[in-house]
């Protein structure tokens, strides 16, 4: 099943099988009962007809001469019909290829030849349904014979038969009232199937539709959703089975959150006590520097190794500390508004790199945006300190602002160096944490943290980064951050 | 050769800050509490104090407040990476600028100098400048002090330095970054909130009206200035 026929598909269906069954089982119904009254009904108007005929002819044949003439004859059709005048009787009379209707020019067309024949040969009531310009007609033919006891076999035939026309309008008006009676009946119960149908649809669509709801609040990372369970039937199973896995769920989720969180509180923790000695030994670095000329050779390489490892340490313990506070989302964006080409120069110039990077940036005043130039400042000198150390010269770093869709003005910062690129393995580990590319250096210039530390800065922006190669060989690092000059 | 306390609870980076300060030609006195510091102040008489914000007891704040309680002597917060709010919080106590641990001697001794030639003597060379007036404001850059309405207005040395910037240039917009440079000869890309606290204060201690600010006024998203006053001065006029 499609899911386009499913969308409020359920009920629809359920709306269409209800109908055709109460269509269906109102049609056989009716039909049936249709079927059963209308043979009981015509079978029961015409047993009287037939009864009737045979109890007039019966009572007349008697006092006719014989061989009839043909006033006889007329005599005795009308006599006939006479026995029931207000049953509409057209009696015909026939003897020996002479006839007497008793209305006058009456050609009995109803009359067939087979049935004139049957009564002939037969000697037995003969009847036939007809169907006239004017309705359905009954049709029954009697042969009279001789004898007490007309119709034991054994009397003769006279040769004279009578026949009798008279119209079951009234028979077929009762069959009519009957199949519009079947019909009457089928709209209601078209009406209640439908609202059966609704109904039940509700009673299924409604458990559905909570655990639609529920499972799109698991996706949007509400695990503590729940279903109320009513009943015991397959859909009460289904949200039994959907709280349990929801409550799995959210127990796995909230251990593997509970495992991570003291992950980074040990790294907190650890750079955290790192700090005091480092202090310590930071500050007496430069008294170290300064007296390692007056030691002996060892003493002094010692000295001044302690000297540098320490600021590196140091730095890198710094580092620590502001991924731990990204981590805990305590990291805060002090925005200012600041011309972003001169913040780049000011960063490139600050680490003597102005004449280094070949830099393209737009005029004064066209890149103002409110940011955190202190995160700026981490953004551009790493990204440049990154291309100058594992790419290679010459290394550009140009600047322009799009007008993004949306969202306002964009200011693009790319860094393109001239190196070997970065292979296509390592390509999406570029800002992992102490992510190595190339395994036999076993220690960098930076603390491993530079890029994801930058790429933190940029998301803290509400900007992006990305990582890529130049067609032409080199790395390419582009950095889009919101100007935010709405507010 | 400048008299420094020094008030850090950690004997070890005491020890490690006080040798280093020493060996840049710094007169040190240094302590583990703040009681103790504050019992220093009287007696030391300092021209810097470097304060560390963690202390046990009397916190580090408390510190900074009860010396800008009586005294206007510069003072520079030291603080871990990791406490943001206490920054900000230090520098309403009233601390001129802040380092961030851990910290290289010479780059804390450039602060110190730099927080030093804040309060440095008045300007040589060109005669004495008479004082000047803003309103009710006066000024006067050779003896640096400030009065309102007559009354001398104490200012610490990043606040009075900050004014006198200012004020030289009414109507002129300075950027945070400019102040950063100018006054607290940080790097461009400082922290501007050194700025908006120190601003905050130097209002307060102006008298200025809550959310009006008459003398310097916010320029948005560019910076600060100094208002201009047509002359002469009419105290009160409005």
């Amino acid at each position: 099943m499609r899911r386009p026929l499913l969308r409020g598909g359920l009920r629809m269906r359920l709306v269409v099988a209800f109908a055709l069954v109460a269509v269906v089982a109102t049609v056989t119904t009716g039909a049936l009962t249709f079927r059963a009254a209308r043979t009981d009904l015509l079978q029961q108007g015409q047993d009287t007809v037939i009864t009737q005929f045979r109890d007039g002819v019966d009572s007349l044949a008697p006092s006719v001469a014989f061989p009839p003439s043909r006033t006889d004859l007329l005599s005795f059709a009308t006599g006939v019909s006479h026995t029931q005048r207000t049953a509409n009787w057209r009696v015909m009379a026939s003897y020996d290829g002479m006839t007497a209707t008793s209305r006058p020019g009456d050609t009995f067309a109803e009359l067939t030849r087979e049935m004139r024949e049957s009564v002939r040969t037969k000697a037995a009531t003969v009847f036939q349904r007809v169907s006239t310009d004017h309705g359905p007609a009954l049709v029954v033919g009697i042969p009279v014979r001789f004898g007490s006891t007309p119709f034991d076999g054994s009397a003769d035939s006279s040769g004279l038969a009578v026949f009798l026309t008279v119209s079951q309008d009234s028979e077929q008006g009762y069959v009519d009232a009957l199949v519009a009676a079947v019909e009457r009946a089928t709209v209601p119960a078209l009406v209640v199937a439908v609202l059966l149908a609704l109904l039940a649809a509700r009673g299924v669509l409604r458990p559905v539709r909570a655990l639609r709801r529920a499972t799109r609040d698991i996706a949007e990372g509400h695990l503590e959703t729940r279903l109320a369970v009513n009943g015991s039937d397959e859909l009460a199973d289904l949200s039994h089975t959907f709280n349990d896995t929801a409550a799995a769920l959210e127990e796995s989720v909230a251990e593997l959150r509970r495992m991570e969180a003291r992950a980074r509180r040990f790294a907190a923790d650890v750079s955290h006590e790192l700090r005091t000695p480092l202090a310590a030994m930071a500050a007496v670095t430069d008294v170290l520097d300064e007296d390692a000329a007056q030691l002996d050779p060892d003493t002094a390489t010692a000295v001044r190794l302690i000297s540098q490892e320490t600021v590196k340490l140091a730095r890198l313990v710094d580092d620590l500390m502001e991924m731990s506070r990204f981590d805990a989302g305590a990291a805060d964006l002090h925005l200012d508004e600041v011309d972003l080409a001169e913040s780049v120069r000011r960063s490139l110039a600050a680490r003597g790199w102005q004449d280094t990077l070949a830099t393209l940036l737009p005029p004064p005043d066209t890149a103002r945006g409110r940011v955190d130039p202190r995160r700026l400042d981490v953004i551009v000198a790493n990204l440049a300190g990154n291309a100058l150390r594992h790419g290679g010269e010459p290394v550009r770093l140009a600047m322009s602002v799009h007008e993004a869709p949306g969202a306002g003005p964009v200011a693009v910062i790319e860094v393109v160096d001239s190196g070997p690129g970065i292979p296509d393995d390592v390509l999406p580990h570029v800002f992992d944490r102490f992510y190595k590319s190339d395994t036999s250096r076993t220690r960098t210039e930076g603390s491993g943290l530079g890029l994801s530390i930058t790429a933190e800065n940029v998301h803290l922006h509400g900007g992006t980064i990305t990582a890529a190669n130049h067609p032409e060989g080199g790395a390419v690092f582009t950095v889009a951050l919101p100007l935010r000059r709405d507010r | 050769m400048p008299r420094l306390l020094l008030i850090e609870d950690d004997r070890a980076v005491r020890e490690g800050v006080e040798l280093a300060l020493r060996r840049q030609g710094h007169d040190v006195a240094a302590v583990a509490t703040g009681e103790d510091g504050m019992d220093r102040l009287r007696s030391f008489r300092p021209d810097v104090v470097v304060l560390d914000l963690m202390l046990p007891g009397m916190t580090g704040l408390d510190v900074c407040r009860r010396i800008r309680a009586d005294s206007q002597v510069p003072i520079i917060m030291a603080t871990a990476r990791g406490d943001d709010v206490d920054i900000v919080v230090g520098l309403e106590a009233g601390a001129d600028d802040y380092v961030v641990k851990p910290v290289q001697a010479r780059v804390l001794d450039a602060r110190i100098r730099a927080v030093l030639r804040r309060v440095g003597g008045p300007d040589s060379g060109d005669g004495m400048p008479q004082p000047e007036t803003h309103d009710d404001l006066t000024i006067d850059r050779a003896g640096l002090t400030v009065a309102r309405q007559g009354v001398p207005v104490p200012l610490a040395p990043s606040e009075l330095r900050l004014l006198l910037l200012l004020s030289a240039s009414p109507g002129r917009v300075f950027s945070r970054q400019q102040l950063l440079e100018a006054v607290w000869e940080h790097s461009y890309h400082g922290d501007s909130r050194l700025v908006d606290a120190c601003v905050k204060r130097l209002r307060t201690k102006l008298g200025e009206p809550p959310g009006q600010p008459r003398f310097i006024r916010t320029v948005r998203g560019f910076g600060y200035q100094f208002s201009r006053f047509t002359q002469p001065p009419r105290p009160a006029a409005r």
